[in-house]
Parts: C-alpha cells; structure tokens; sequence
C-alpha cells in the first residue's frame, strides 16, 4: 500500500478562495493551527472571476440603504426561499466585513467624498456594490492573500516559521473526510489529500474541517465557471453524512459570451447593466418590458422613458428591467432566442456603446472591454455584445446551522460560501456572493476554532481509522490498475452535454427523467476509468477522481429538480410553469443512506415577526398561502 | 473553418524531456489552451497544463508559445501563422515540475519578504478616507494576475540562477511602489526594496512592461518611480539628514 505523510493541524479549510481564506483568517486569529487546502495555486481561485462587486448597505451613495433593505432585497431575489436568518446575518455584517478588507490594503473605487463607491446591480434597490471596475474578485482575493501572508510574517517573527499558523497546501486535492465514532459521538477526525504537483498523499488529523469548495458549473456545457467547479465540496459533505439542500436551483447568469465558441460561457459582468447597458433583440426592441413578472410590476419601470429617467433621478423613477434578478433576464433572453429572435451566434444584443462614452466604459469596464478586443474581436465602445444564459452558481448547498454555519448532522464539519445552501433561496442576487463569502467564511473561522477549543476540553478528538486511511488510498490509486478501461475526459463530456440539455435553465419531467438514467449509466462506467502516465501532475488521473463527485452532485440537482413541481427562481418547470405558495415552504434535502442518494421534503423555517414587517402585505400575499398570511397577521397583533 | 495543425509540445519532467509533435484539429476562434485541451482529451491523458479561469482573469496558464511568454488562454490560434508549427515550451526562468508547469515558489517566497499594509493607528475600518485619484495610482498595480510572465522574462533571472537570491523581480518590486503610493500606508519600504530586494538589478529594458498581459506599465508606473525615490532618499543631503536625526522618516 502507498506510503502518505501525517501532519496534524486544529483546523482544516478546503478550498483557498473568498470564504476559505476568510475563514482560515479568523481560525488563525482565535489562535489556532489551520491547514488551507486548495487544488490551485494560492491566490487562483475562482473568486477572482467575480466581476461586479461585493454587496453591502454602507450607504454610500444613497444614505437611504441600510441592512433591512438589503435583507429586503435578497428575499425577493430568492422568492422567499432563502434561509431568512442567513439573508438576516448576511445583510447586517456585510459592510463591517467590506470596510475590514479596507483595512487590510484594498483599494475600492471611490465617491467623491472619499468613501468606497457603489454601484447599481440587478435585483438591489439602491446602489450597493462595492467594486474595483469589474475586477473586484481579484480585488478581494489578493486582499485575503495578502493578509494571510501579513499574519504569516507575524508568525515568523515569534516562531521563524512562515507556516506555523497557516499553511496553504498549493494544488493540493482533498479526495476524503475521514469520521470517527458512532451515533451522536461520531466526529470529523481527518482528511485525506493528494499533491497534485508529486501525486503523494496527506492525511491530516483535525478535529475540525471548513467545506469552502465554491460549485458545481463544471458538470455543465455552457458555464462561466472553471475546471475546479467539481462540487467536491457538495460531495465530501454528502459522503461524510452531511446533507444538501436547494440543489434544483441552479443560476444561469443571463450573460455569457456566445461567440466564438471555444469562449461560449465566459462571464459578461452585471455591470454592463448596472451602468446603463440595455438588451435588445434582432428587431431591435428592449425586450425586458415585455418580460416583468407580476410579483416586481410595481418595482420596475414600464416605459422606455422612465427607465432612462431613473439612472440620473432614482428617487423618482422606477428601475430599467434589465436589472430585474439574474432568474428573470435568464429566461427573458432564452425566450426570444427561442422565438428567433436572436442574434447570429444564438443569444441577444446587450449595447453599452450608446449610453456611455469610450474612455468611460474602458475605465469602468476594463476586463470587459479587453476580453471582447482579445477574444471575439468586438470593440464594446463602438458595437453591441451579443451574449446569452450561461450556468454561474449553484444556490443549493451544504445544509448549515445559520449562525455557526455548522454541517447539519455532522460533528466538526463547517461549511461557508458557495458551497453552502440557504442564504440566496431559490436565485442569488449579484453582489450577494462575495458577501456572502466575507460574511460566513468569517463566522466559519470563529465557530470552527470555538469546536475545536470544546474538543480539546471534551475529548472530541478521535483518531483516523487506519482502515478507512488503507480503503481512501486504493480508491485514489484505482484508475492506474486499470487497462482499457475508458478516458475521463469522454465522460465529463458527456456529463456536461446530459446536464446543460436535459437539466439547464427550462426543465421537464420526461428530460430529468432521460438525465438520471444517463447520470446512472455514467456513474456505472467510471468504475472502469484509465489513467495513463504517472501520479506527477497527471489531469487525467485528477480527473478520474473528481468525476464521482461530479455525478453524485449532478444527480442530487437531477433529483431535487424533478422533484419540485413549480417554478421558481434558478428552477423553471415546463410541465409547472408557476411558482406555487405550498412549495415556498418546502426545501427539498438530500442525503446518501446506505449508499443510496435519497430526497426528502422539510418545512422552511418561517421568517421572525419583525423580519416579516418590512414587507407589505401584498407583496408577502404574492409568495405564502392565506393560512401563512394569517398566523403571521396574528402575530403581528 | 477548421484546419489542422501541428503543435511541438515540450514534455517531460525536472531536466528531462523533449519537443513532442502532435497533430490536431483547430476551430475558428480559438485560442492556444483550447487546442492542448483537446490534445489532451483525445491523445494525452496525463499532458500536464496548468489553468483554471480560461478568460485572462487568474494568471495560471503562463507558458511559451514559439518563445514568446504568454498567456495560453489568450493567444488567439489566428494571431499564430497557420501551417507552421506551434511550439509550447514552460517558463523558462522556473524549474519545470511536468511538461508545460513550472515550480513558481520563487514568486511566493519572495511576496513574502514584503512587509503587509499597514495602515495609520487609531484608524478604524470605516472611517478611510481617500480619494480617486490618489487611489487609482496603487489600483495599477493592483490588476496584476501574478501570471509571473515579468518575472520569467526579466533578464536579471532569465538564465541567472545566481541571481534569483538577491532579485526579487518585477511583480515584488511592483507591489513595494503599490504599498508605496496607497494613499493610508505608514511602513517605509524603499530601503528594503534597494538593499534586500534587489531594484537595483533592474535596468530597466522594459521586459516585463512588454509581456504583461494586464498592460499595466510595470518599468515606467512602477519601477522607475520606485528607483527615483530611492535615489532622492539616498543622495539628497536634506532627506539624509532627516532620516540621520529620524524627523523625516516617512518623507516621499
């Protein structure tokens, strides 16, 4: 059997982008020892992808903002759904978690007054993202980097040692979360990695584990997100005992590129919108008007006029639709292509051109305007984009406890940021991810090392199994005893081709149901997966060991999906074409038992009566039964 | 639309390895880092790249293209001339790990010899103050992807291993001048820069302006600024003096 190298550390964080840095951060601050596990290069991760901005009622730019409107916001943006205690906490600390990265060297945009400036987003009644141009991912990753790297000198002046406190394990692959124990004593007691870089593996012991593993985009076609984007994290949690809620709500960003087509997907920020970008179809009319849902009608403005008016006099003027939430424009834009109303290459046109000027757009939207130049020969100051849906984000995930953000049902495991489920409901708004990633990494951080602190205390150490260490190891090392066995590659292919056509933005029964008996048939033959080559820097085999993630992830949102018969937010049924008061009230949960994936329905938490004020009656009555409606009137007297 | 090319990859690993030819399909648009994905699906499982966004955004698929240092991911195909061979060498400046990824460590290391943002006492987050124009200086240098593609070519490393313990390249240098402008930090990093990291190695032949890929103007924003105030700070008397008697410590 190979041979593998034991470290020991308090905690453990997989994955090195927003939230995991964030939540390495203040397990270190709280004294503790933290191994940060990332499959990249420190500094890489997908968070610098993130373009428009970080969500926060600072109030900057209308002193009206304040965490109830931004609570307010995210409700609406996720139809009700959302864990309301998470959207609670997310929109209280947002701005002392921006304000922190200020301290800690980042560089915001600025109001004239000196302040951070903020932006227009999709979904957002005032301006409210912080933002660096459209670059404020790798504003905010290089700022966590460099304040691990700024606590890392701290700890080589007492120690001499840069990594005594944090180490960030470089591409580097957790395969495993090794428990301990039985019934409600059963504990995180390590995990299992391998370098990428020599193919040699660790097993850490650690009485506490951070899932900060982002998503899952990379088992579908047409996505903006990376090869990292496995749902290792989903799956490390599944397997271990954890569950996972809201899979079915999946966010496919209205605007990706959609020409040429090796770059099909690639982002196109919700800035281009926030700033003053309109949509138009091959007629050349604003679509959006003719696509604004009765639940925001009063929100949103009904004439071309209006909408024009509301970029110079917000207070007086309803908002353009084309920043109705991602959800809705998503499915505007699929519509008129399916109309054949598209443009050329199959999306629509999106032109800032006409309402902003060249040297404007380049400092406002540098990346974009770079990445059209350099990639489909399209000057963005003179021409309109076309772009189309793109799969972004998934809304479900790890199920939490809101305040702790510990993994429901499994003792020492933490879970934060993408890869957790509850804060967007059924469809996150823009901005609201690199919040939510400051927000719950940092609470990870604090209640990770508060666990580990109550283990010392009561014993919760429990030592790895060396046999579950012995079974890990020849499952990782399987696909090199294997000859004629199939390509990886093919698979993950074919995956990704099952889910963008049979699971994507609209759904129906027969297609789900022709998906699971793909996913199945998949997940029969990669049991016969080849590697070729060594375990140095070798893809393939990496891949061999993501796939079973990759299935076992996209079977849960094949599942969920076909289980909720409505509409809503990042799940759109075509055999249930509306939203439905009963389902509001339902998260659909998924769990492995006795190895078999099962879905369940549980109740939703019912919002607080001093949370459930701050909307009218009316609005609330779009969204609950008239039972709902009543208990909380009651209450409410 | 589609053509096929040849592409001359060098595979192997540490000082082992050699040019390998492959033959594969190209489609319109594409880019370098399609081309080896589909190499690397259909023929060569285990052909190491490293990568990750595939938009120009993360700096991870630095490499070579007909000796040229570049991002893969956005060296369009037709930029390249068609029907000649397209070589893809690692960065040559770093110890090669497998076929096309290099150990950047070096590039770690030597960030980390630079003292972090140190803001004024008493400063609460919140209550920071600056202005646009006096932050977009810093915000520059702050695009940077840590591609490393400036630290591979600048010619102080590239070829002078020697030289790697004393210089600590263009990309470090660039973050000292960012902390150095950032309207709120207190923390005098210049003699460090002179005397521990090496500006003095720059000579300033514009390497590394040339191939970054964010066009941020490393020698003429970052360099030759940084080289000035260290200048002013060590030859004129006045600055000397202050910083003799300790009343000038933070001057510019």
């Amino acid at each position: 059997m190979s041979d593998y190298v034991k470290l020991s550390y308090d905690v453990v964080v997989i994955g090195a982008g927003g939230a995991g840095l964030r939540a390495a951060i203040s397990a270190r601050e709280a004294g503790k020892t933290v191994a940060v596990m990332s499959k990249s290069l420190f500094g890489k991760a997908h968070t610098v992808m993130a373009e428009g901005g970080i969500a926060a009622s600072m109030a900057n730019v209308n002193p009206k903002d304040n965490w109830q409107v931004h609570f307010r916001d995210t409700m609406r943006g996720g139809k009700f759904l959302n864990n309301y205690r998470m959207a609670e906490l997310h929109a209280k600390e947002a701005p002392d978690c921006v304000w922190e990265l200020e301290s800690w060297g980042a560089l915001f945009d600025r109001t004239k007054d000196g302040r951070i400036s903020q932006r227009n987003f999709g979904g957002h009644e005032y301006p409210r993202l912080a933002h660096v141009g459209d670059r404020t991912g790798l504003e905010m990753i290089r700022t966590l980097q460099q304040k691990v790297v700024a606590l890392q000198q701290q700890d080589f002046k007492a120690t001499g040692d840069y990594e005594s406190g944090i180490r960030v394990f470089a591409e580097c692959t957790v395969t495993k979360i090794f428990m301990t124990g039985e019934g409600d004593n059963r504990r995180v007691s390590g995990v299992l990695a391998y370098w990428r870089t020599t193919g040699e593996f660790i097993v850490i012991e650690t009485s506490a584990v951070v899932i900060a593993t982002g998503g899952i985009g990379k088992s579908f076609k047409v996505t903006s997100n990376s090869w990292e984007y496995t749902g290792d994290g989903h799956a490390l949690a599944l397997e271990c005992g954890g569950s996972l809620i809201n899979m079915e709500f999946v966010q496919f960003h209205p605007t990706g590129m959609v020409w040429p087509p090796s770059v099909r997907g690639l982002l196109v920020t919700e800035s281009v919108r926030g700033d003053g970008g309109v949509l138009t179809n091959s007629e050349g009319r604003r679509f959006m008007f003719d696509y604004i849902p009765e639940v925001f009608k009063s929100q949103y403005a009904d004439t071309e006029e209006e909408a024009d008016r509301w970029y110079t006099d917000p207070d007086n003027n309803k908002r353009p639709p084309e920043l109705l939430p991602r959800d809705e424009v998503a499915r505007a834009i699929n519509a008129e292509v399916k109309a054949g109303r598209g443009s050329p290459h199959g999306g629509v046109y999106l032109d800032v051109s006409k309402r902003l000027a060249p040297d404007v757009i380049k400092a406002k939207l540098p990346s974009m305007w770079h990445q059209f130049k350099e990639l489909a020969d399209v000057d963005i100051t003179q021409e309109p984009m076309e772009v189309g849906p793109t799969c972004h984000y998934v809304m479900g995930g790890v199920e939490v406890d809101p305040d702790t953000t510990a993994a429901v049902g499994v003792n020492g495991l933490f879970c934060a940021g993408e890869a957790a489920g509850g804060l967007h409901g059924s469809n996150r708004l823009g901005g609201n991810s690199l919040s939510d990633l400051l927000v719950f990494g940092r609470r990870a951080g604090i209640y990770a090392a508060e666990y580990v602190d109550a283990a010392a205390t009561k014993g919760w150490r429990p030592a790895i199994n060396e046999n579950d260490v012995t079974d890990a190891l020849e499952w990782a090392l399987k696909p090199f005893t294997m000859t004629g066995g199939e390509n990886p590659y093919t698979i993950q292919h074919e995956l990704q081709e099952v889910m963008n056509d049979l699971v994507g933005i609209i759904r129906t029964e027969h297609e789900m149901t022709l998906a699971l008996k793909s996913i199945e048939d998949l997940t029969m033959r990669i049991a016969f997966l080849n590697t070729t080559g060594g375990r140095s820097y070798n893809p393939g085999w990496n891949l061999a060991l993501d796939l079973p993630k990759q299935l076992l992830v996209s079977k849960c949102i094949a599942l969920a999906a076909l289980t909720r018969q409505e509409s809503r937010g990042g799940h759109t049924r075509d055999d249930f074409p509306m939203m439905d008061p009963y389902w509001r009230k339902v998260n659909l949960v998924c769990t492995v038992d006795d190895g078999e994936l099962v879905v369940e329905k549980k109740s939703l938490v019912s919002m607080t009566n001093d949370l459930q004020t701050l909307f009218d009656e009316v609005e609330l009555g779009k969204y609950m039964t008239a039972a709902e409606l009543d208990t909380a009137g009651q209450g409410q007297k | 639309m589609s053509y096929t090319a040849l592409f001359r990859i060098w595979r192997g690993d540490k000082g082992e390895g050699s040019l390998q030819d492959y033959s594969t399909q190209v489609n319109e648009g594409e880019v370098v880092l399609d081309v080896l994905h589909r190499i690397q699906a259909e023929q060569e499982n285990d052909l190491a790249i490293r990568w990750n966004c595939k938009a120009g955004k993360c700096g991870s698929c630095s490499a070579e293209v007909n000796g040229k240092p570049r991002l893969m991911c956005l060296t369009r195909m037709n930029s390249l001339p068609e029907g000649e061979p397209v070589t893809i060498t690692p960065l040559r400046t770093f110890p090669v790990i497998r076929d096309l990824v290099t150990d950047v460590t070096y590039n770690y290391v030597k960030a980390r010899e630079v003292p972090a943002f140190r803001p004024p006492e008493g400063l609460k987050p919140g209550e920071y103050r600056m202005t646009q124009e006096d932050v977009s200086r810093s915000q520059e240098f702050r695009k940077c992807i840590e591609c490393f593609l400036c630290q591979n070519t600048c010619h102080a490393v590239r070829d002078h291993e020697e030289n790697k313990k004393y210089f600590a390249g263009p990309r470090v240098l660039m973050r000292v001048t960012e902390l150095d402008m950032h309207p709120l930090d207190t923390l005098d990093r210049q003699e460090l820069a002179q005397e521990e990291l090496g500006l003095g190695y720059c000579n300033i032949t514009k390497c590394c302006t040339q191939v970054c890929p964010e066009h941020i103007k490393i020698t003429d924003n970052a360099l030759i600024p940084l080289k000035e105030r260290v200048a002013d700070r060590k030859y004129d008397p006045l600055l000397w003096l202050g910083s003799k008697i300790k009343v000038r410590k933070d001057a510019d």
